[in-house]
């Protein structure tokens, strides 16, 4: 499978194409490097759209009866946009002066509805858009958020530097997939704007009431197709430039872990989000021609019967949308893992722990997450069969999870550590995840389960794994890989503020949901569980819960002044490789122009040779003969 | 030489590794493809199990004989295009373009005959939705708007392999084809073979269901 053929002179000679205007430099780039930062910055923007519709929600939750003081939540993202307005207006820079524009766009997005007698009265939020906002939060942080960052920006920044290529195999498939991700995203954001508001049936989609409910719902799954489009067209280029364009001498398993990462992802990408498109395609036809595919017969809404043909199942859709989902999940996962596992061997000074074992586990991790979709539905009376069969695959997929973050764990055992920022953050990604993990084994098998499903349980289990988990490994890949990206260090002591502020928020904000979930309180409960006897014991923690969120909100001031700050006044770095490392992207110029790499690199090790006894230094880079 | 080396796009090393990795890339794409229709086969099975007398007496009113027609038509177009690679990889673009032609020619015969057969389910009362009459089983619609959405979207597949297939002429008449480098040809070709392997699975799902009551 290795690619040997000789390199022609060709390749070296035809990088030159850097006159190119702005346009065609920065917005309809074909450079991976462009494309994955574009990638970033909207995704970023993203989760900050989709944290801020959670503020509110918050609110509403900690306090269902009390207006909401709407000016305070407009007020971070006000603040931020003018202060980088002001920035873009002094230094003369567009990209600065468009990010000022986005964040008063949220700001006045969030006092436009929250003013809104409508949908506020009195400043109390209405059941049908707390709905909106937490469908509409799942699906801006999943597809818009964490996916596009980990997946489209570290992916596309990172990978093709990492194989030793000079850009992705096809580079206008990538400017088409970052375009309709781009797309898509408005698509969602015009559905908050149509008459119902936006898609209010949760990020599932669950038919009959997906089906039948308002016009955002048909909106939403025309910026899915969009969302999908884009994750297909990325992945195929992912798997052909990793197989196609590695440079002379990088074999399979001398590949980084992050590579193989993204690897193992796009072929989830790949491979899980098809029918699902054909699934949303469906579904649109039920809405808007008058099918019944997932309409079942006798529907009953508001005690009138509805007319329709019926007979469809509305199982089929929760098959096929878990079919995509579960697959998901690791999908936001592994690149996180991938991120983590390059920044630990790079401060520990020594190789990763079990590099193959780690590769093989996910290799092995991403063929199992097709088989175990249905843990997801032991409670729809599927048959005890099926969930037996579903609960055994959904504890043996636990194995190969547990394999990499052990070997991640020993991999600290006896190194001499660098508490750098994104050291930190990735030491701390270790125990968040494994209490992600380990609070899922519960819901994984069927019995307990019973208990669990849809309470804030499920809520709990699944943030620690993507929020303290993936979203801290995807902060120690922005610290990490920053230096690389502008030529500065990003500031350590702000980076230390931002994640001790984080960690504690993070914990202050999920744990206790695993507490209200053990006592039975229910997920999507716009007041929080005020209603029920069962929930009184365990209401105080909402309070609790939702001024950590808000702090957490302030924690991220320092991440986003020390992000702009840095690109003009950080530590400029005093090489190429200012963290020592081994792996290739280390190896070019800072930034790296157009074609990455001043000569073809050729590798002749692993990727992880650090502190090897009689080495001229603690780390030998990958093309060192 | 000169000719071929400027097809060579910068981040690649040779054509032949350009060749590896488009071939690569459109076989993973039509991954994406199998799995696309995989969810509405799906679906398809699904509610063929729980209704079975509905797709019996769907399939009824299928033209058998129009079906069959069309099969041969496809096949028929999947031998041209590959007669097409053959002639490119021998150097000869005349014989090229006639067989990207009578691609698109079959391609559109197939078309205007599923375009005939859309209009008598019109003209029955078969399409649900716009207008439906007939008295069948119970749930009867659910087989014909799945065989409306499934062969709805294998023409829209068809329509993007004649776009793609009237673009190879044009490069091919620009003279951007030699022996050395053709690999856009080999990759709509297989893109055009994957779609009619996709009608080989619907013809006898929709079409043969009542062969075997």
């Amino acid at each position: 499978m290795q690619h040997v053929a000789a390199a022609t002179p060709a390749a070296a000679g035809t990088h030159h194409e850097e006159h190119a205007g702005f346009w065609r430099t920065y917005v309809f780039s074909l450079d991976h490097k462009v494309i994955g930062i574009q990638y970033m910055m909207t995704a970023l923007l993203f989760l900050f759209l989709g944290f801020t519709l959670m503020m509110l929600m918050r609110w509403q939750i900690a306090y269902p009866t009390k207006g909401i003081p709407g000016e305070w939540f407009a007020l971070l993202p006000a603040v931020i946009g003018v202060a980088a307005l002001a920035v873009g207006v002094y230094s003369k820079r567009r990209l600065t002066l468009l990010v000022g524009l986005l964040f008063g766009g949220i700001a006045w997005l969030v006092w436009w509805m929250v003013s809104d007698e409508v949908l506020f009265p009195e400043g109390i939020m209405l059941p049908e858009l707390y709905n909106s906002f937490g469908a509409m939060h799942g699906t801006i942080m999943i597809f818009l958020g964490v996916v596009p960052l980990a997946v489209g920006g570290f992916g596309n920044y990172v990978v093709p530097l990492q194989v030793g290529a000079p850009d992705m195999a096809f580079p206008k498939l990538n400017m088409m997939s970052y375009w309709s991700y781009f797309v898509g995203g408005l698509v969602m954001l015009t559905s908050f704007f149509v008459p119902g508001g936006a898609a209010n049936s949760g990020w599932t989609s669950y038919p009959p009431l997906a089906d039948i409910a308002t016009t955002g719902q048909t909106v939403w799954l025309f910026g899915m197709v969009f969302l999908i489009t884009s994750s297909l067209l990325g992945s195929v280029n992912f798997i052909v430039t990793i197989v196609q364009l590695r440079a002379k001498g990088l074999t399979f398993m001398r590949l980084p872990f992050f590579v193989w990462a993204q690897f193992v992802t796009s072929f989830l990408l790949l491979l899980a989000f098809p029918p699902l498109e054909g699934a949303a395609i469906l579904q649109l036809m039920d809405r808007l021609a008058g099918t019944s595919f997932f309409l079942p017969s006798g529907l009953v809404i508001s005690g009138q019967v509805l007319d329709v043909a019926g007979g469809g199942s509305p199982l089929l859709w929760q098959h096929l949308f878990w079919f995509l989902a579960h697959p998901e999940v690791y999908v936001l996962i592994l690149p996180a893992m991938g991120i983590v596992a390059e920044i630990i061997a790079n401060n520990t000074r020594k190789p990763l722990w079990g590099y193959r074992s780690l590769v093989y586990a996910s290799i092995f991790l991403g063929f199992m997450s097709f088989i175990v979709w249905a843990h997801h539905m032991f409670m729809t009376g599927m048959g005890t069969v099926i969930s037996t069969f579903f609960q055994t695959t959904t504890m043996i997929i636990s194995i190969p999870s547990v394999i990499i973050l052990s070997a991640l764990i020993i991999s600290l055992w006896g190194g001499s550590i660098r508490y750098t920022v994104p050291m930190l953050f990735a030491i701390a990604f270790l125990p968040m995840f494994g209490i992600g993990g380990l609070t899922g084994l519960p819901l994984g098998l069927a019995p307990t389960d019973i208990h669990l499903h849809d309470t804030y349980y499920v809520i709990g289990h699944f943030h620690y794994v993507v929020a303290p988990g993936t979203i801290f490994a995807l902060f120690a890949g922005i610290y990490y890989w920053y230096p690389k990206v502008t030529g500065r260090m990003m500031n350590e002591t702000l980076g230390k503020i931002h994640f001790w502020g984080s960690l504690v928020c993070m914990n202050g904000i999920f744990f206790p949901m695993l507490i209200q979930g053990l006592a039975g309180v229910s997920r999507r409960l716009y007041d929080g569980g005020a209603q029920y006897a069962h929930a009184q014991n365990v209401l105080q923690w909402n309070e609790v819960m939702s001024i950590s969120a808000w702090a957490l909100a302030l924690f991220q001031i320092p991440f986003i002044l020390n992000f702009f700050w840095s690109m003009k006044k950080g530590r400029q770095v005093e090489s190429d490789n200012p963290w020592g490392a081994t792996t290739l992207e280390w190896q070019t110029p800072t930034p790296p122009p157009h074609g990455n790499f001043t000569s073809i690199p050729e590798v002749y090790r692993g990727p992880y040779e650090y502190s090897v006894p009689d080495a001229a230094k603690d780390y030998t880079p990958q093309n060192v003969p | 030489m000169a000719n071929s080396s400027s097809r060579l796009a910068h981040q690649f090393d040779d054509l032949l590794q350009q060749q590896e990795a488009s071939n690569l890339g459109m076989w993973a794409f039509l991954a994406t493809e199998v799995l696309f229709f995989g969810g509405m086969f799906a679906a398809y099975a699904v509610y063929r199990s729980l209704y079975y007398e509905a797709f019996v007496a769907g399939s009824q009113h299928m033209d058998v004989l129009l079906g069959a027609v069309n099969t041969a038509v496809l096949l028929l177009s999947s031998l041209t295009v590959a007669l097409g690679v053959h002639a490119v990889q021998r150097g000869d673009n005349a014989t090229l373009t006639r067989y990207l032609l009578m691609t698109i020619a079959l391609g559109s015969v197939f078309l205007v005959i599923k375009g005939f057969e859309y209009s008598h389910k019109y003209a029955e009362g078969l399409i649900p939705g716009i207008r439906f009459t007939l008295e069948g089983p119970n749930h009867v619609e659910l087989y014909f708007i799945l065989y409306f959405v499934m062969t709805g979207f294998h023409a829209l597949h068809m329509m993007v392999g004649i776009g793609i297939m009237t673009a190879m002429i044009i490069m091919t008449r620009r003279g951007r084809f030699s022996p050395e480098y053709y690999n856009p040809i080999e990759v709509s070709g297989l893109y055009w073979h994957f779609v009619d392997i996709v009608w080989i699975f619907l013809y006898p799902f929709f079409y043969l269901i009542r062969v075997h009551p």
